[in-house]
């Protein structure tokens, strides 16, 4: 979120002014008092589009603040609901810029896209006005250096009086590129003040969780009041788990045989009144009867849900432990397992993984020999 | 033939003494990879028995190389280690490094690639990925060997699942090599590669790619396809029913905006006359009948 980003930035002297953020209309007040004069109120979510959507407003004094505050928390912007409001100054713009690093999956290296036309978004200028946007490529090797940063300055074709900045100011969003492992620094609109400085005025950071092992201060920016319940559950219980809105519950192992999985049950449904699959779930290799009761508590946990396909291929498991984890999941569940199970097993010891199944015979489960026809029954069982 | 990787393939297992490098190096053997070496320089000089065969460990990977002309390293080694393992093994100029550890900071592998990439003398493989098989001959991560046998057919995937799904689906007909390249965002060897060396192999006759969501490799594939490889290609694609925003377990399987979907992939492998399956079954018949009319 904003503030968090600007945070960030502060952290590494990257110019920012970061004002207050209130959780509660009333201490509006407070921070609008304390700055002075007119203020904006800026909804705080995880996605773009704030203004357009109402959700950044101008307040002349305190009392305004208060009710723009009122107007903006509990808002929905694009599915994300407003909990937090920043207040902060209003600025004396005289020019807005747009910067940002990022990962460039196409050329395995980082990529500098910045415009002197900022305050919009880039795509839209990448579309009516592509020569207004530079993108310099970085080599991981080398980084930003002075020369680097001179290089970008003229790409972006800075204004003279503020290239000297522009040229720190690249450094510093650089360091926060790079020390804080982050995939994204975006800086939109960076400013240029009447006062001839440049400011970020507002940024989005996306960080790699895979480093949060060297970060041990990013877990606070973790948005846990706007995860969905179910997935803050399953995260606690180090499961891959991304909720959907759909009737059949899915677990399976390896992300992309779920995602297949996803989409299987999907085309199934179309011929079974358009049922649709209510979760991703990836179990990964091990499997195990607790891995698998952990799933299964999750997805039975959504009321959408009426009907669940285990879809597993042994690969490294084997499928009769999987059989076994199954069985012994829906003991550790007793009585809250009571949604219909469809289970498609392949590949290693599938022979046993089956029988084990068989023998069990327990009332909910109806094994299925292919992915296309269990996805098929478990769409036809969700109806 | 096959690619990458072949019969007189040495391999050698940074972080073999872990319990994944463990378990897995047992399980290379077992399928007849010839595992020549360990590494760690705790445990240098100590050697580990996998029902019958003497493994060494070696305390680098220059000495692994110089001791028994290990041409493959297989790299387990944690996140927090996996770029130092790396550099090391390119800093020998190893020719193959197949990175299996998931969970590597965008940042280091970005840093390792580069590295590799400046020095021009190793080939990486991943991160995040299932490695690589040439059935019957070697086999290089945590791919089964026992689904299929060797063939005429090449994979390439970023999904290690839908890998072992794959040559399930067209195990009477057998590989040449499946190549699982994972699924981070910033990967040593792409589909292109893989694509680029199955074209150039006499032994494979037909390709099947598999994608997902997320960045825009497969339409860079397609693009590569539609002027490079003669050989037919069939795909397949993950994640029609993704929503934007959303990260789909692997890393890089993102739809951002309206980038990365499955639709655009599969609408850019069909522009240049790759069949794409709708599903996976449906992807294994469409080869299926190639491999009937060849």
């Amino acid at each position: 979120m904003e503030y968090q980003a600007k945070e960030l930035f502060a952290k590494h002297d990257v110019p920012v002014t970061l004002g207050t953020v209130v959780e509660k209309a009333e201490d509006a007040r407070a921070a609008a008092e304390q700055l002075g004069g007119r203020v904006v109120v800026k909804a705080q979510v995880k996605v773009g589009g704030r203004g357009k959507a109402g959700g950044v407003k101008l307040a002349e004094n305190p009392d305004e603040a208060v009710a723009r505050a009122e107007d903006i928390l509990g808002m929905d912007i694009k599915g994300h609901t407003v909990h937090r409001v920043l207040v902060a100054p209003t600025a004396d713009i005289a020019e807005e810029y747009y910067f940002s690093f990022l990962v460039d999956r196409a050329n395995r290296n980082y990529l500098c896209i910045a415009s002197i036309e900022g305050g919009v978004e880039i795509e839209e200028v990448a579309r009516t006005n592509p020569d207004a946007v530079a993108k310099v490529s970085i080599d991981p090797q080398a980084g930003v250096d002075d020369a680097k940063a001179a290089e970008i300055v003229a790409a972006t074709r800075f204004p003279a009086e503020v290239a000297d900045e522009a040229k720190e100011v690249v450094k510093k969003l650089w360091t926060v590129f790079l020390a804080e492992d982050a995939s994204l620094v975006e800086v939109n609109p960076l400013v240029r003040l009447g006062d001839g400085h440049l400011e970020a005025l507002d940024g989005k950071v996306t960080l790699d969780e895979n480093a949060d092992f060297r970060h041990a201060d990013h877990a606070a920016f973790e948005d846990t009041a706007a995860a969905d319940p179910l997935e803050a559950q399953a995260k606690e219980k180090n499961l891959n788990y991304v909720k959907l809105d759909g009737e059949v519950g899915i677990i399976g192992n390896g992300a992309g045989l779920v995602m297949s999985t996803l989409d299987v049950v999907a085309y199934a449904g179309e011929q079974h009144g358009g049922v649709k699959p209510a979760n991703f779930l990836d179990i990964g290799g091990g499997a195990s009867a607790e891995v698998m009761a952990n799933g299964l508590h999750i997805i039975l946990g959504d009321p959408q849900v009426k009907s669940v396909f285990v879809n597993v291929f042994g690969g490294i498991t084997a499928c009769d432990a999987v059989a076994n984890g199954i069985v012994h999941a829906l003991e550790l569940l007793g009585e809250e397992a009571n949604k219909p199970l469809v289970v498609r097993l392949d590949g290693n010891n599938v022979v046993e993984g089956r029988r084990i199944l068989v023998d069990a015979n327990h009332p909910l489960v109806t094994l299925v020999d292919t992915m296309d026809g269990a996805a098929d029954r478990a769409a036809e069982l969700a109806k | 033939m096959s690619i990458f990787l072949n019969e007189s393939s040495k391999v050698i297992v940074q972080g073999m003494t872990g319990s994944e490098g463990q378990k897995h190096t047992r399980r290379m053997i077992a399928s007849g990879t010839d595992v020549v070496g360990g590494v760690n320089p705790k445990k240098a000089g100590q050697s580990i028995d996998f029902d019958g065969t003497t493994v060494p460990v070696f305390g680098s990977v220059q000495e692994a190389m110089e001791q028994t002309g290990a041409n493959v390293s297989v790299v387990f080694v944690p996140p927090a280690g996996t770029k130092g393992a790396v550099v090391e093994a390119v800093d020998a100029a190893m020719p193959l490094v197949v990175v299996i550890t998931e969970g590597v900071p965008v940042h280091d592998t970005a840093d390792f690639f580069s590295y590799a990439q400046a020095k021009g003398t190793t080939r990486i493989i991943g991160p995040n990925c299932p490695g690589l098989i040439s059935p019957g001959k070697s086999n290089a991560g945590i791919i089964p060997a026992d689904i299929t046998k060797g063939g005429r057919v090449g994979l390439v995937s970023k999904s290690g699942t839908l890998t072992y799904q794959m040559m399930y689906e067209l195990r009477d007909f057998g590989f040449s090599s499946a190549v699982g390249i994972g699924g981070d965002p910033i990967i040593g060897t792409t589909h292109i590669d893989a694509l680029q060396a199955f074209q150039d192999d006499p032994e494979t006759d037909a390709i099947v790619m598999i994608g997902e969501i997320g960045g825009d490799a497969e339409e860079r594939a397609a693009a590569y396809i539609k002027d490079n490889v003669s050989k037919p290609v069939v795909g397949y694609v993950a994640g029609f029913t993704a929503p934007e925003g959303k990260t789909m377990g692997h890393a890089g399987a993102i739809v951002s905006g309206s980038s990365g979907t499955a639709q655009a992939k599969k609408e850019a492998l069909e522009a240049v006359g790759v069949k794409v399956g709708k599903t996976p079954s449906e992807t294994a018949q469409l080869m299926r009948e190639i491999l009937q009319n060849l």
